[in-house]
């Protein structure tokens, strides 16, 4: 038992963008390096898995496309019994949280989700991970006595180079017991409506604007300065803006020359939306809010008093 | 219908913070605690699907005696019963520990649904349902945004949802573990006389056993330090100053 497997998903015909970030991971974990991909359609994805630092690939083929979290986590379990690794490692994302946990319940794994830092120290894994809100990160430690999974946070590894070749491939059987218990019925388009994705600069509240009244200001300004509005997830939950407003890893994912977020505290769900815009102006009240990590601008101050002066000055 | 529902009692720290219990966690004089806000919705979809079709709604939660008091909010919104899982020995920060010992309780009552929240606000895993599910030994599907219960049977109808906003329709048949997104109703509050009742109400304490152990120590907890490597420019002076620097780099982009 040692070395580890990387566990990826194909989304769309694709690996996860991920992908070389876990390889990363892993190698700094240390020992073999194995990538392990499940899909219908594997010899689509075998090109992309040739990357620095993976010494093997295993490979499952599903019967079906889409995306089956039960399916996903038989394979999972197939390859882990194949490659005997002492370390799993999957991206954190909604697909592989769908099984990660039910996996190491099974096979009595040791297990943490959402981890930003894995290493080794005197024959046990360490873990970090985020707790309360991200502002208070704990370290972990795993015994040796079993296999431990983790999934981690994407964004945080550098990514892995691309190697020349893949490497030698494997292919592992899935048992005619593997079935789902969950039947695929269709799958539903996000709501259109805003075009958010075109915006050079957007304006984005969070709980922060306190009650509905308050974002017609912000639209006001938005709408003035040419600016798009977005929002944080909350806000739509509240029904106070169309979904077609949220950014976010299940809204919509923007790169605009400017990103302005108005009481919204940073959550790895509103970050995976709007962290790559090329400059980021984060105003909250908290000084130590985790938006102020990825922000080029802060203020420390209270929004309403902000739009306040920017309608007066516009 | 019987439904369960695993709730969390989460822990909110403030922004200056000091670590107790040999730094392996927060002390607990610089925290407050309460029902984690997607639970509130997974009480509301149970309610709902109770007040449609008949039976009843079990809350659950793993956790010390400061946690009943989220057990006690979801009976003020019109949960039937609730019922505490928990052992000294009980790490409420290895959720694969905490799921079996919530199954030990919820095998007992032989639920046709459990529901729980898409993520704890504090633990923020997504991970406490997808590994009862297993504890229990039904599927589960994760991220729900409509849950629809097929009239007479156990057939259930879920919409979930992907990153991008992508939703997929799923079938399955009950007892599954179901995770509830935000958004998918409005939680209720619960009137005057449903609070004073809940002032009142008995809640056991189910002690998990082994089911408890866990595989994770928490060696430490810390404050990162800040800002993830850019450099950030802090606008001083007060919110006058504030808004003619934003419209001046907006200015800059147009
Ligand atoms: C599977 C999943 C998917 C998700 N997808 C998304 C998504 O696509 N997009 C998304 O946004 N979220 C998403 N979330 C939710 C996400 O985890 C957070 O809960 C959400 O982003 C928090 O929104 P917020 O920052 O507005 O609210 P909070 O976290 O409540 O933050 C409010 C902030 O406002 C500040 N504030 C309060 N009052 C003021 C004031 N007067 N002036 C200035 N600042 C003030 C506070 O200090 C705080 O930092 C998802 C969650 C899950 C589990
Ligand atoms: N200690 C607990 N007791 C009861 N339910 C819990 C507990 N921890 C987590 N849950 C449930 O699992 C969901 C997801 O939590 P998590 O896996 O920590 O993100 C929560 O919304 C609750 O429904």
């Amino acid at each position: 038992m040692s070395g580890v497997l990387v566990v990826t998903e194909v989304v769309d015909g694709r690996l996860d963008e991920s992908v070389r970030e876990l390889v990363t991971a892993a190698v700094a974990v240390g020992g073999p390096v194995t990538l392990g991909v499940a899909a219908a359609d594997v010899d689509a994805v075998l090109a992309d898995t040739a990357i620095a630092g993976v010494d093997e690939v295993v490979t499952v083929r599903l019967a079906a496309g889409g995306f089956d979290h039960e399916l996903q986590r038989h394979a999972v379990r197939a390859m882990i019994e194949q490659v005997t690794p002492d370390v799993v490692v999957l991206g954190y994302t909604i697909r592989a949280a769908a099984y990660a946990a039910a996996l190491a319940e099974e096979l009595g794994l040791g297990f943490a989700s959402d981890v930003v830092g894995l290493s080794r120290d005197a024959g046990e894994l360490v873990a970090i991970k985020p707790v309360y809100g991200g502002k208070v990160y704990a370290e972990l430690g795993f015994a040796s006595d079993a296999a431990v999974l983790v999934t981690l946070r994407p964004g945080v590894w550098e990514q892995a180079e691309v190697a020349g070749a893949p490497a030698a491939v494997r292919e592992v059987a899935l048992g005619g017991s593997a079935v789902s218990r969950v039947r695929h019925v269709e799958y539903l388009a996000p709501a259109g409506g805003v075009d958010l994705k075109r915006a050079d600069v957007i304006f984005s509240v969070g709980r922060g604007v306190g009650a509905k009244e308050n974002i017609e200001k912000f639209a006001e300004i938005a709408n003035k300065l040419g600016a798009g509005l977005g929002a944080s997830r909350p806000l739509v939950d509240s029904g106070w803006l169309p979904a077609a407003h949220q950014v976010g890893q299940t809204g919509v994912s923007v790169k605009p020359k400017l990103y302005v977020a108005f009481g919204i505290s940073g959550a790895l769900q509103h970050l995976a939306g709007m962290s790559g815009s090329k400059k980021i102006i984060a105003i909250n009240t908290d000084k130590d809010a985790p938006i102020f990590n990825v922000a080029d601008v802060g203020a420390v101050a209270d929004i309403l008093e902000v739009a306040d002066e920017l309608k007066a000055l516009i | 219908m019987k439904i369960v529902v695993c709730v969390k009692q989460v822990v909110e720290v403030p922004s200056y913070v000091e670590f107790g219990a040999g730094g392996a966690d927060v002390d607990p004089a610089f925290t407050s605690r309460e029902l984690n806000d997607a639970d509130t919705y997974a009480v509301e979809e149970a309610l709902r699907i109770r007040d449609e079709v008949g039976g009843e709604v079990v809350v659950v939660t793993a956790g010390d005696e400061g946690a009943v008091e989220a057990l006690r909010r979801c009976v003020a919104m019109g949960a039937d019963r609730a019922v505490r899982v928990w052992s000294d020995g009980l790490s409420v920060h290895d959720p694969i520990a905490v799921a079996r010992s919530l199954a030990a309780a919820i095998r007992d009552e032989a639920a046709d649904l459990v529901f729980c929240g898409v993520q704890s606000s504090d633990a923020a895993q997504q991970s406490t349902g997808p590994a009862l599910a297993s504890a229990l030994g039904v599927p589960s599907v994760s991220v729900a945004t409509k849950v629809d219960v097929v009239s007479g049977g156990s057939g259930l109808t879920v919409r979930r949802e992907f990153e991008g906003g992508l939703a997929e329709v799923v079938e399955l048949d009950g007892p599954a573990v179901i995770t509830v997104q935000t958004g998918l109703n409005t939680p209720r509050y619960g009137s005057f006389k449903e609070m004073m009742k809940a002032k009142k109400a008995q809640i056991p304490v189910v002690d998990p056993g082994d089911a408890g152990a866990s595989r994770v120590k928490v060696r430490r907890m810390f404050v990162p330090a800040s800002s993830g490597g850019r450099d950030i420019e802090m606008i001083d002076g007060g919110p006058a100053q504030i808004a003619a620097r934003i419209v001046q780099l907006v200015r800059e982009v147009g």
